[in-house]
């Protein structure tokens, strides 16, 4: 009986102190975000969904803490994802609003990572599971699936360069759901060239591609851009 | 009496009938009014085609509803109404001269029958021309002045798919040449058809309506998306190349979906539908003078 007792709190200590590596390891990373105030990078954005070609765009991405975000085209029009406001890290872990909980080792390529799982501590927020992950070496999330009530699920992926200091990526594959689109009938009136059409997918997912060319940090971000 | 006389006579009798400007009138109200419209409340419109993308996509609809996106909806309703009104002038040619008594004068010239089709054709064509120079003034470059330039959204059905396309705005002036270039030769069609009805009727009235019935069987036939008629009649009907322009429209993609400035998706498909709809119009005139060469003229 003492023998089960003690393996019982053995076991419970070792996932106490998981526990608080991994909220140690999520602090960490906060503190890094932390150093973002705001930012303007430029890029180029390839948007792959099943019903919208759109060609590649050079894009500006405008961030201002705590959590206004704003991609822009810089020459026409751009298709952005609604979800994309949690391609900024800063919104799913800053805040403080969630339980962190350890979830092991996997790997990411071939990085090996730690994954973290966010547990929201408010049961109305729209989140409602962030899972992380996280390279220790260098102190960056590679990977983020975000789980939301009303919206769907995100993942994000991303490569870091020379702005990993800050961890802002220098590229980032942005995963999201999308529904069916479906124009209403006698609209559009076509012109049918005879080519067959694609059949529909089952699984719909898009994805937005950011490759990041430069990140003008902390030199301040008007208001006016986010409006 | 050279041809080019006799074609400078018809297009001085196009001018000089009224019709001929009830055809504008009819295209400058319904462009002014679409842009009124689109002026007021084309948000609206947008959202309707947006369908359920606008829930997942953040775009500026503002910058959407452009002088280009303008035009491409003007003429998708334009383009179907039109041929009423090229055969307004058409249908007229030959049935107008024998209504008016003058047809017997007319073939008494030192001319032969033959140049009197060919340049009763020439001079519909020309009025087509002009009927389509004029939506490009007002449906293209009067869309850019009210609602300025800027990329280009295309809603799209293929099959069972939907889709949204958007064309860069240094890439589509080249795509509005292009198609109103094919219009001009679809809606030759239409005057060519009208002028050998015309032929067949002493007076105009028959012969428009005679076009316009065809034109609208056939286009409702080419719509039905019943798959045995898509498969067994629609290729013979020329009314299913008549939206052919559409197809500059239809931007070519790379593998992951992103367009490619410049390119077309299906020109092989566009060519062969130019290539019919000539056809349509070399075998329409050609026997346009045949029955013209046999016919008695009687009035």
């Amino acid at each position: 009986m003492k023998m089960l007792l003690t393996m019982i709190c053995c076991a419970a200590s070792v996932v106490s102190v998981a526990q608080q590596d991994a909220a140690a390891l999520i602090k960490k990373i906060q503190a890094k975000l932390d150093l973002v105030n705001n930012y303007e990078a430029s890029g180029k954005m390839k948007t792959n969904v099943t019903f919208l070609k759109v060609p590649e765009a050079d894009v500006k991405i405008y961030y201002k803490k705590p959590n206004l975000l704003k991609i822009k085209n810089e020459k026409g029009i751009s298709f952005v994802p609604k979800g994309a406001v949690s391609i900024n890290l800063s919104n799913i872990i800053g805040g403080n609003q969630y339980t962190v909980i350890d979830a092991g080792m996997d790997k990411v390529g071939t990085v090996s990572t730690r994954v973290i799982k966010l547990l929201p501590t408010d049961d109305n927020a729209d989140v409602v599971l962030s899972t992380l992950y996280i390279d220790e070496a260098k102190l960056v999330v590679l990977k983020a699936k975000t789980t939301t009530r009303e919206n769907g699920s995100y993942q994000l992926d991303m490569t870091y360069g020379k702005y990993a200091v800050y961890c802002l990526p220098d590229k980032l594959v942005f995963t999201f759901n999308t529904k069916d689109y479906k124009l209403p009938k006698g609209v559009t009136f076509d012109f049918d060239d005879g080519a067959a059409s694609k059949p529909a997918e089952k699984n719909k997912t898009g994805k937005a591609e950011i490759s990041f060319s430069s990140y003008t940090v902390n030199k301040g971000v008007d208001d006016s851009v986010f409006k | 009496m050279n041809m080019w006389r006799l074609l400078q006579i018809e297009l001085f009798k196009i001018t000089r009938r009224p019709r001929t400007y009830i055809a504008f009138a009819a295209i400058t109200a319904i462009v002014f009014i679409f842009q009124f419209a689109f002026k007021a409340d084309g948000q609206s419109y947008m959202d309707l085609m947006m369908q359920s993308a606008k829930d997942e996509f953040a775009f500026d609809r503002v910058e959407a509803i452009n002088g280009y996106f303008m035009c491409y909806i003007i003429l998708n309703t334009l383009l179907i109404q039109v041929p009423i009104l090229v055969a307004l002038i058409a249908a007229d040619s030959i049935s107008g001269e024998a209504n008016m008594g003058t047809l017997r004068l007319l073939v008494s010239k030192p001319v032969s029958r033959t140049q009197i089709i060919l340049v009763k054709f020439a001079a519909a064509t020309i009025f087509t021309i002009f009927l389509l120079v004029w939506m490009a003034v007002t449906a293209l470059f009067l869309s850019i002045v009210i609602f300025g330039t800027g990329d280009m959204l295309v809603f799209r059905t293929k099959g069972t798919e939907s889709m949204i396309m958007q064309i860069t705005k240094d890439d589509v002036m080249w795509r509005y040449y292009a198609a109103f270039a094919y219009a001009t030769v679809a809606l030759t069609v239409i005057a060519a058809l009208s002028l050998l009805l015309s032929i067949f009727a002493d007076n105009s009235i028959g012969p428009i309506i005679a076009t316009v019935c065809i034109v609208i069987v056939c286009t409702i036939i080419s719509n039905i998306n019943v798959p045995i008629i898509d498969r067994n009649v629609k290729p013979f009907l020329f009314t299913s190349y008549l939206v052919g322009w559409k197809g500059f429209f239809y931007i070519g993609t790379n593998e992951n979906g992103n367009t490619i400035k410049g390119s077309l998706e299906n020109w092989p498909a566009i060519r062969n539908s130019l290539m019919i709809l000539i056809a349509h119009i070399v075998l329409i005139v050609g026997i346009s003078i045949a029955v013209f060469r046999k016919k008695d003229i009687l009035s």
